[in-house]
């Protein structure tokens, strides 16, 4: 009995080993044949997967658009991981994904970590708001120089003679200010502090970065859903909360005087109109913070999709491209409804060249 | 037939020594390769953080500025958040456990003792995120009045108005992290006092009653003297769950890296600002939550192996008595 199972055993175990080896062969040879290219009719794109992870500020526009251009093409598809922009050149100067997300430029000292280098697609832009809550303040405006005061806290009171300044007529109540900040590492800090570093020299003295030191006393929350309901949820609050939160939270937000001296409440119009006015460097990256431009609202965050400057493979440099198009072309008339601002058009057309240049070799 | 079963014994013999020599060689190698794994982790964590640590030189240590566009990079005002948020929770969790685990083992009718070891046990199951978003979305907004009122009161009372007046009194705080640090941590702390308490010899119990005392008496005199180390050992425990405790904590601390005793303040936390930071951060700044971790697991070593000292302690003496 004892003899017999122990062989019965050994058996069970070079059947199971056989399997295996079989198995792992098999998987080798149908991974071969779908690098090859099984190319869909429909389209003519290959039914390849790319993965992408970065920026959380574009996340729910890219989610949206690719959810449609995923079904739209059967067998291609296109995931987006929103991780944070870090994580995100990171990961494709990792060879982990095949795109990235970003809303900041790479750093120089990380430029060389991208093999045969990387090109910036930029894709949609969206207003930072200030937003507050005030009971019976619906209306508020601000110079640069005296919201950066009120963020550093050198101006911690409502009724303060700064603020009344920029708001002639305006009865403040004389409730203490409460800064919401974000408190994870986030484009939306580095895009906001480098406005108020702009726009408010001398004044602005806690730099711009992805996390900044914030003084004691301010509050810090996660994400943009975090700082949203920690200012709804606190009079005398104030913080920056991206667009498209500040609005699904319902805030108020604060007109912000820009570069021509005239007071400018965040809208998607409001933004076009910074985008129009920013200088484009050759790389395509732009700067639409303070921008010119009588109707421009000041703190507008670009938000770009990096890619290498080539792939070894074809299909996925075809899938990479069809992708982009869409995200420039159609897509961009989504953007408005999912609150972010599109392209100007000749970004637009400037970044579809730069699409174009993505190469084999 | 007798030859015939011997040889199989025989047979059975040498198969029995070899299966044995290969299960000690098995047993053996999974037991080094937890600490293989342990010291592979505090190495290369060490090397990645080896940047900041050059880079800061001391003042990593030192230092209580966390300050990323200036470069400066310094831990003590998070290690303190760690302490103090630690420290309350296990000041509200220790005698809520105790007073638990005595209950299970001394009051409790033998009906009622599984269900609540079972709901107890069941709070330990709950993911720590869950506990986080409750605390930011139910907890802070429903607290911050009362910390408002409390801070109203102690306002002009020395000392007192240091730790619990200042603003901004905020729902989000040191405070509010602890209680929900120590709402974590009280399952682990009862569970393991309780079988502290459950050892204690019926022979001092009922000795205990033999000469007079009432419950209480004899818990005093009987129970705690026998279970002391057990229950530091406990305490301790709780300590390093607590100090380790990430996204709870990073969701209702208030990230603001500050030395403040004000409890009802925002402050911030290691596992917290690692939590918090890690996705966005690029270069010396990564290395920099990197050598967080580091001092963190060290720390958390420490008061771990603390523990286990005073268990064996504990045994020991229990071994005795």
């Amino acid at each position: 009995m004892y003899r017999t199972s122990s062989r019965m055993v050994r058996l069970l175990a070079v059947v199971l080993g056989l399997t295996l080896v079989a198995t792992a062969c098999g998987g080798g040879s149908s991974d071969d044949s779908a690098a090859s290219g099984d190319s869909t009719a429909a389209t003519g794109l290959a039914s390849i997967t790319l993965n992408g992870s970065g920026a959380t500020f574009p996340a729910a526009f890219y989610e949206e658009v690719l959810a449609a251009f995923n079904s739209d093409n059967s067998g291609v598809t296109i995931n987006y991981n929103p991780v944070g922009s870090g994580q995100g050149q990171s990961d494709l100067a990792g060879n982990l994904t095949d795109f990235a997300g970003s809303d900041s430029l790479v750093k120089d000292a990380d430029k060389a970590n991208f093999d045969g280098g990387f090109l910036y697609i930029p894709t949609v832009a969206a207003p930072i708001t200030v937003s507050y809550n005030l009971s019976g303040i619906d209306s508020l405006q601000l110079s640069p120089e005296v919201l950066a005061g009120i963020l550093q806290t050198d101006i911690t009171s409502w009724d303060d003679p700064a603020i009344a300044a920029d708001n002639p007529g305006l009865e403040l109540p004389s409730t203490d200010i409460t800064v919401v900040h974000r408190s994870d590492g986030s484009g939306t800090t580095a895009n906001f502090t480098h406005y108020l570093e702009l726009a408010a020299p001398g004044v602005w003295t806690l730099g711009t970065d992805k996390t900044i030191d914030w003084p004691s006393g301010t509050i810090g929350a996660e994400k943009n859903t975090g700082v949203a309901n920690g200012i709804k949820s606190t009079d005398g609050a104030i913080g920056y909360v991206d667009f498209a939160d500040a609005r699904a939270t319902g805030l108020t937000f604060a007109a912000i005087k820009n570069r021509d001296g005239n007071f400018v409440t965040a809208s998607l119009e409001a933004s076009s109109a910074a985008l129009d006015g920013a200088e484009v460097a050759a790389d395509l990256t732009y700067n639409p913070l303070d921008a010119a431009g009588a109707d421009s609202y000041p703190i507008v965050a670009p938000t770009y999709i990096l890619t290498y400057t080539s792939y070894t493979d074809a299909d996925v440099v075809a899938v990479l491209q069809a992708t982009l198009r869409f995200l420039l072309g159609p897509a961009q008339d989504q953007a408005n409804a999912l609150d972010f601002a599109r392209l100007p058009e000749s970004l637009r057309v400037k970044a579809l060249a730069q699409v174009d240049s993505i190469s084999v070799g | 037939m007798t030859t015939d079963s011997a040889a199989l014994f025989r047979d059975h013999d040498r198969r029995g020594l070899f299966a044995d020599r290969a299960f000690r060689t098995a047993a053996m190698v999974a037991g080094f390769s937890i600490l293989a794994l342990l010291a592979l982790i505090l190495v290369s964590t060490t090397n990645a953080a080896w940047p900041a640590l050059k880079g800061q030189g001391l003042g990593f240590f030192t230092s209580t500025t966390w300050d990323v566009p200036h470069g400066q990079f310094g831990m003590l005002a998070f290690a303190y958040g760690t302490m103090v948020v630690s420290l309350i929770a296990i000041a509200l969790a220790v005698p809520v456990s105790i007073g638990i685990s005595l209950y299970i083992t001394e009051v409790a009718p033998r009906r009622a003792r599984k269900p609540v070891i079972y709901t107890i046990d069941l709070l330990a199951t709950i993911p720590s995120v869950v506990y986080g978003l409750w605390g930011v979305q139910v907890l802070a907004p429903w607290i911050d009045p009362h910390y408002e009122s409390i801070a109203g009161w102690f306002h002009s009372i020395p000392v007192l108005n240091t730790i619990l007046s200042g603003r901004p009194v905020s729902g989000v705080s040191f405070m509010t992290a602890g209680i929900i640090v120590g709402i974590m941590i009280t399952p682990i702390i009862t569970s393991l006092t309780r079988e502290v308490f459950a050892t204690v010899p019926s022979s001092l119990k009922q000795g205990a009653y033999a000469i007079g005392a009432t419950r209480w008496e004899m818990i005093r005199g009987a129970v705690f003297p026998h279970s002391r180390g057990g229950i530091t050992a406990a305490v301790m425990i709780g300590l390093g769950r607590a100090m380790g405790e990430t996204i709870a904590v990073a969701l209702v601390i208030g990230s603001s890296s500050v030395v403040s005793a004000r409890l009802f303040n925002p402050g911030d936390a290691m596992a917290a600002v690692i939590a918090n930071q890690f996705g966005e951060s690029t270069g010396e700044y990564r290395a920099a939550l990197i050598g967080l971790g580091v001092v963190l697991l060290i720390i958390t070593f420490l008061v771990n192996g603390l523990a286990r000292g005073w268990i064996s302690r504990g045994r020991r003496k229990a071994g005795i008595a």
